[in-house]
């Protein structure tokens, strides 16, 4: 059957609903028949209303709300309208639900789910990625799916987890990503796994989120202009990273590209990089290179926005410099 | 290492049920908050002698409201205090040994030496360990009363309780506005314990909030509020009693606010010169207070309420005995792990 991933994250929660009496959805606007402002709840909140509650605008008390009721044994599931506004939670987040285990020996499972990302003339506040700032923090997990199978399967994972998780899923993928889906023949890599989702020994591209689909095409492009095989890994989580796989890869190919759509200073990139420069050096042939968003607010205008962040032909055209090196 | 609940030796749980006369709980508050004032004394005796890492913050002057707040709880209620509950925490069940522990930073204590002093809690209690950030923890406990609603535990006319701690300062952070009105929304059994003791660290009342009475505040979040002289500890029991008593029925959320008078600084590295002795000579020392009235009406002798005190420092001392002979924490045993799931890349449904 085809989905979209949204309707996979749809499917998730409605799972978790109907087979765990501890989850609990908990956000703006999410109830009833309305169903969020992306319609993820539409649906399931109206077959599970009185586990589907509607929050006040108050970003801050839904974060510490999901702490108090995962320290009383349940699995809150808090909706975020957008990932920018995620900052007004920030001090429940880093401060608080990251500390606890460490403090006390408690754990606190929540999932926090973050509509990630830009789209056209969605401007500086609807647009952000907070993987970077979240993930900085020990004590959260932060994962981002990229595809409809890991939309479905990391969000069940999330829930299970044990600590904390900040769920990034990214909002262009909601309608505009489709693919087969069944859950029994679907690959289910562990939470914490990056997946290689294209072999190659020229050149490793890594990515997450929005941005694998840029990677992908532009190890086609690679492949079909200039005879090149890209390896295409994708993060999924985080925080922590894999790093295994990361550096298995670049020790085969020597070569390493990371596309975000995020800011480069001090982001998940620079991680990646820092990662391969120090722990991977004897296996490089070229400079580590990164591409990432412009150092800018997030543009509001689609040609602006466009120019912004890194896309198949840019990633491809940085390949190419480090092949050339 | 799960802190485990421990029993307070000696003194008698006040959370028992036995109708015990009015006198007989004003005996107990004014034991607790005595406890609690003496316990602050030796903790900051300590910090002198460099046994206690970080600085030694103190609930003096607000002894008589945080202990009615903590005793007119009972097992199975959620306390969230603030720095100034040391009589609070004592009172609901908080050990005298994990008080010292933690402000030494032993590894015996609740926080294993990674957290330390007033941010200690015990979440298997309902004590929870706060953070620093003003506010933080009323979403918490709204969060946990939430649970136990969606668990069927809150039914009846008899509901648990989930009770936090907020001062004249804190009553201005964000987290505490969108705390407070999500409590309502819900209509949770929350008391919200309002302690104005007129300054924040060193800022007046006059540059933090501009209504009349912060007690104002609560008809406009949907709580019912009420007032009273947190240097009268009669007064401290009978408002917070009421305010307990309205949400276990299941009248909702709950303000109280008291008016008292930090008497010490912000920490103890806080000399506090900025409050005037003019400011002092306006409110009295709730304990100096209520003892003078339990001995006028008979209630307790001076050798009685001396009593109290050398009963007090004995328990301290015998805790502060112990936890000397305890092991700091020790780096090199440290699992420095953060997370709770041992391997992210085991976690797969």
């Amino acid at each position: 059957m085809t989905i979209a991933y949204l309707e996979a994250i749809r499917l998730a929660l409605g799972e978790s609903l109907d087979e765990d009496p501890r989850v609990f959805l908990y956000g703006q606007d999410i109830a009833g028949a309305f169903g969020g402002a992306f319609k993820v709840t539409k649906g399931i909140a109206e077959r599970h209303q009185d586990r589907v509650l509607n929050s006040p605008i108050s970003e801050d008390a839904m974060a510490g709300i999901a702490i108090g009721a995962a320290l009383e044994g349940m699995r809150p599931v808090i909706e975020f309208q957008f990932a920018d506004f995620a900052t007004i939670a920030f001090n429940q987040f880093v401060n608080h639900a990251a500390t606890i285990h460490w403090r006390t020996g408690r754990s606190c499972p929540f999932v926090a789910r973050l509509p990630v990302g830009g789209t056209p003339g969605g401007g500086p506040f609807h647009s952000q990625m907070p993987e970077s700032w979240l993930s900085h923090h020990p004590g959260l997990v932060v994962v981002a799916p990229a595809t409809v199978a890991d939309a479905y399967f990391m969000l069940k994972d999330a829930i299970a987890c044990l600590d904390p998780v900040m769920f990034c899923e990214h909002k262009y993928l909601y309608y505009h990503l489709k693919a087969d889906f069944d859950k029994t023949r679907a690959e289910h890599l562990p939470l914490g796994a990056a997946a290689i989702r294209r072999g190659g020994g020229d050149c490793t591209i890594i990515s997450y989120s929005g941005m694998v689909h840029e990677a992908l095409r532009a190890a086609e492009i690679l492949s079909r202009d200039h005879d090149l095989d890209c390896e295409v890994i994708d993060l999924r989580c985080l925080r922590p990273l894999d790093t295994e796989t990361i550096l298995n890869s670049v020790a085969r190919t020597g070569r390493v590209v990371v596309a975000t759509e995020s800011w480069p200073f001090g982001g998940v990139a620079a991680e990646v990089l820092a990662l391969v420069s120090s722990e991977g050096f004897s296996h490089l042939d070229a400079p580590p290179r990164r591409l990432c968003a412009l150092d800018t607010p997030i543009p509001f205008h689609p040609d602006l926005f466009a120019a912004h962040h890194p896309d198949a032909e840019r990633i491809a055209d940085v390949v190419l410099e480090t092949m050339a090196f | 290492m799960k802190p485990q609940p421990q029993k307070l030796p000696s003194i008698a749980s006040p959370k028992a049920s036995d109708p015990a006369s009015i006198n007989d709980l004003r005996v107990r508050h004014l034991r607790w908050m005595i406890l609690a004032r003496a316990l602050d004394d030796r903790m900051c005796k300590l910090k002198a002698q460099n046994l206690v890492p970080g600085s030694v913050f103190t609930g003096r002057g607000q002894e008589a409201f945080s202990a009615a707040g903590g005793m007119l709880l009972r097992p199975g209620d959620v306390f969230a205090p603030l720095i100034r509950d040391q009589a609070g925490r004592l009172a609901f069940g908080e050990t005298i040994i994990d008080v010292v522990r933690t402000c030494m930073g032993k590894r015996t204590s609740s926080m294993r030496g990674r957290d330390g002093n007033i941010h200690r809690g015990n979440i298997d209690l309902g004590l929870l360990p706060m953070i620093s950030h003003l506010g933080a923890m009323v979403s918490v406990v709204v969060g946990m009363l939430m649970a136990r609603r969606f668990q069927g535990k809150l039914v009846g006319n008899d509901l648990c309780v989930g009770m936090a701690s907020i001062g004249d300062g804190g009553m201005n952070a964000g987290a505490l506005h969108e705390a407070v009105n999500a409590a309502a929304v819900e209509k949770l059994p929350m008391v919200l314990l309002v302690a104005n003791n007129q300054v924040a660290y060193s800022t007046f009342n006059d540059r933090t909030y501009a209504c009349k009475d912060l007690v104002d505040r609560a008809a406009g979040y949907g709580f019912n509020g009420q007032s009273c002289d947190g240097t009268d500890a009669a007064a401290c029991l009978a408002a917070i009693g009421d305010a307990v008593a309205r949400a276990r029925r299941g009248e909702g959320p709950q303000m109280v606010v008291a008016t008292l008078l930090r008497l010490a600084g912000h920490g103890l590295h806080d000399p506090a010169d900025y409050i005037t002795p003019e400011l002092k000579s306006r409110f009295g020392d709730c304990i100096q207070l209520d003892s003078n009235t339990l001995k006028i009406q008979g209630v307790l002798s001076e050798q009685d309420i001396e009593r109290l005190w050398e009963d007090a420092r004995t328990l301290i001392s015998a805790a502060v005995e112990q936890a000397q002979t305890e092991p700091d924490p020790d780096p090199g045993q440290e699992t420095w792990n953060a997370y709770a799931e041992p391997d992210l890349k085991k976690v797969r449904t």
